[in-house]
């Protein structure tokens, strides 16, 4: 199992958390919750090791569409980026109801 | 219902299987009761998936949910059958006799209150081996103390079913509901054609499976008490119709004289036709609403 | 050495029933007798290979149909007859290979079978009748939870022989893509996984692993010091709550399973705060 953690920048607060997705069969759980600070910081733990890079990519481009000050923890089996992508946005879309 | 109506009634169904254990868990409260315990962001994990590489999730497959349903207190354990199959770890088996036994506390001084598992399992998780099947042994235990006081009603819906040892859980159970896409059963058609080879039961064949473990042959044969459509309002109602019925006077697994002579009247030089056994085994007559009144008949029935 | 032959059932059954006949009119594999042990009766009750089963698939030592429903109506009986005056031990002897695997059981249901015998113990302990599970040999997942789970104290031998797990070795192997030989390394750090009864013993679920010297030969001797520990074990079951607690408090579960002491005192705590709760 590896874990992979990345920190980006944040330029506001929030308040809502969220969590979204099982752990199993091409999908993943997000758990979102607000932090203090201006930045953010993501922990991935997958048991698909070697993909680091391309958490990378997915993650560039989320936070370059999100600003808000979040710790989000991602325990992943092997979902596709586009999962990822879509679990992403849909825990911003539950943080924020 | 006139045809409109069953066509508006069959647009309004919302698959009761394709909802997460969370959402199931959710949708069978009171509006605005329920609250989940031990929920993710409590984040306890299994500690011995990690040791494995496998991936581990924060709730490791168990929802606790408690409020009320028709009014009364309740406690639901929905288990997520995409997280490693449903199975039972050390963490989950936890929360689900904790939730059980807090349960018979509450109901020990009066405040009754219901179970309903929501059973989507194959049974111990094999990564946790003795710790899963210990933690079976104790929610049996917990089962077994909690219902002469309030019902224990196990939901089996799909698409995972109910197998290995959770399945004597769900015997041990007040009330069983399944829908026609579940199966229950102690063995899955895999292990017994691994264990009694091919012509003993050929796992591809679903006709077979379902006609063996298929809810609608489990209640047909009197070991299921409702039989619902996949759709979650069919769901709510029979266990809330079940949870308004109470605590049987004798439990279907309590019924040993009943079931050791039906056992004794069948011939196992060959194998059982499920038909046959249903017409042995059936129900006769039962509630239009799917509910029947159970499996044993008049003749048959059992002195507690 | 470790191989399932089923002998050890009926060998001590044998020894600690002083050689008693077991009670007729059940499938011969089930054996039940009422001895003496100590100053009381107790129930002894165990599941034996009968190749002459009517069930084909439950010829070998494991538990069908037929040996859970006897095993049930064979507790019962306790049960309904000790109702007003001191309630009897109840001892199941265990060895089993597993449940049984086949599609007249799936048919018939044997998940009730299970349910139903597991339903007699249970009810029993908390009856108030101790019972004790004496584990001489195998003890496989449906089997065990069928026959011994549900004993107010689990006792075992310390012994090559025993082996209590959710899953054969060969089928786990297949299941989860590994060798045997991997299976055992990964049980050597991972205590759950053991097929060693030592390493089950650190979960904090036994009661007691005892010493004998030839678990398939009981000598005098020894079956003297198994009834003694039996006796032990009895007179601290009724000391003790009708629920399985003990096996949460025993100083190995409080390491082993402090995870589940955990996650239950999480629970309550959250449980309790309920507004307008009168609280614990």
């Amino acid at each position: 199992m590896e874990r992979i953690e990345f920190d980006y920048p944040a330029k506001r607060q929030v308040s809502g958390r969220a969590h979204v997705g099982v752990v199993g069969s091409g999908d993943l759980e997000v758990l979102l919750e607000p932090t203090e600070g201006n930045s953010s910081h993501v922990l991935i733990r997958t048991s698909v090791d070697g993909f680091r890079e391309t958490w990378q990519a997915v993650l560039d481009r989320f936070f370059s569409k999100y600003d808000g000050a979040v710790r989000i923890e991602i325990n992943d089996a092997g979902a596709t980026p586009g999962s990822v992508q879509l679990r992403l946005q849909q825990a911003v879309e539950v943080s924020e109801l | 219902m006139s045809a409109a109506r069953d066509d508006l009634a069959f647009i309004n169904r919302q698959s009761f299987i394709e909802l997460q254990a969370r959402e199931r868990a959710k949708a069978l409260f009171d509006a605005e009761t329920a609250r989940e315990l031990v929920g993710p962001f409590d984040r306890v994990e299994s500690p011995w998936l990690p040791l494995q590489g496998v991936t581990p999730q924060s709730d490791d497959g168990c929802v606790v949910m408690k409020g009320k349903i028709s009014g009364r207190p309740a406690v639901v354990v929905a288990l997520e059958g995409a997280f490693q199959g449903g199975s039972l770890g050390e963490v989950s088996g936890a929360k689900l006799t904790a939730a059980l036994d807090l349960a018979r506390a509450d109901s020990e001084r009066g405040i009754l209150t219901a179970a309903v598992l929501l059973l989507e399992t194959g049974g111990v998780r094999l990564q946790e081996a003795n710790l899963g099947l210990a933690a079976i042994a104790e929610i049996m235990a917990a089962i077994l103390a909690l219902r002469p006081y309030a019902p224990v009603i196990s939901v089996v819906a799909g698409t995972v079913g109910c197998f290995g040892g959770m399945s004597l859980a769900a015997g041990l159970s007040s009330y069983i509901v399944m829908t026609r896409e579940a199966r229950l059963g102690l063995n899955g058609p895999e292990v017994i054609e691994q264990e009694s080879g091919i012509d003993e039961f050929d796992s591809s064949d679903r006709a077979l499976i379902w006609a063996i473990h298929g809810g609608e042959q489990r209640y047909a044969t009197g070991l299921a008490d409702a039989l619902v459509e996949d759709d979650t309002q069919q769901v709510g109602a029979a266990i809330r119709g079940l949870i308004a019925k109470g605590v049987p006077t004798v439990h279907r697994s309590s019924q040993v004289a009943v079931y050791r002579k039906r056992i004794e009247a069948l011939d196992p030089t060959r194998q059982f036709d499920p038909k046959e056994l249903r017409a042995q085994w059936g129900a006769g007559d039962s509630a239009p609403d799917g509910i029947s009144a159970g499996g044993v008949s008049a003749g048959e029935e059992e002195r507690s | 050495m470790s191989e399932y032959t089923g002998a050890r059932g009926t060998a001590w059954f044998r020894a600690l029933t002083g050689n008693l006949p077991p009670m007729t009119g059940d499938p011969r594999s089930v054996l039940t007798a009422d001895a003496s042990i100590g100053d009381t009766r107790a129930r002894f009750l165990c599941v034996v290979p009968d190749p002459q089963a009517r069930f084909p698939c439950a010829r070998h030592g494991e538990v069908g149909l037929e040996e859970a429903y006897t095993l049930a109506t064979r507790v019962r009986e306790v049960i309904d007859s000790d109702q007003n005056i001191v309630k009897r031990p109840i001892i199941a002897i265990v060895d089993v290979k597993s449940q049984a695997y086949g599609r007249r059981e799936e048919t018939a249901a044997i998940f009730l079978a299970a349910a139903a015998a597991a339903d007699a113990y249970g009810s029993a302990r908390l009856a108030g009748h101790p019972v004790i599970a004496l584990v001489v040999g195998h003890a496989f997942s449906g089997g065990f939870l069928t026959h011994g789970y549900q004993a107010n104290r689990i006792l075992a031998f310390d012994d090559d022989g025993v082996m209590i797990h959710a899953m054969h070795k060969e089928a786990a192997a297949r299941i989860t893509r590994r060798s045997v030989e991997n299976l055992d390394k990964l049980g050597k750090t991972i205590p759950p996984l053991s097929y060693d009864v030592r390493d089950f013993a650190k979960l904090g679920l036994l009661h007691k692993l005892l010493h004998v010297e030839n678990p398939d030969h009981p000598s005098e001797t020894e079956t003297r010091k198994v009834r003694d520990e039996l006796l032990a074990a009895i007179e601290d079951a009724r000391r003790s709550p009708w629920d399985l607690r003990n096996r949460l408090e025993s100083k190995e579960a409080r390491d082993t399973r402090r995870a589940t002491i955990r996650t239950r005192a999480l629970l309550e705590t959250q449980w309790r705060e309920e507004p307008g709760q009168t609280g614990s």
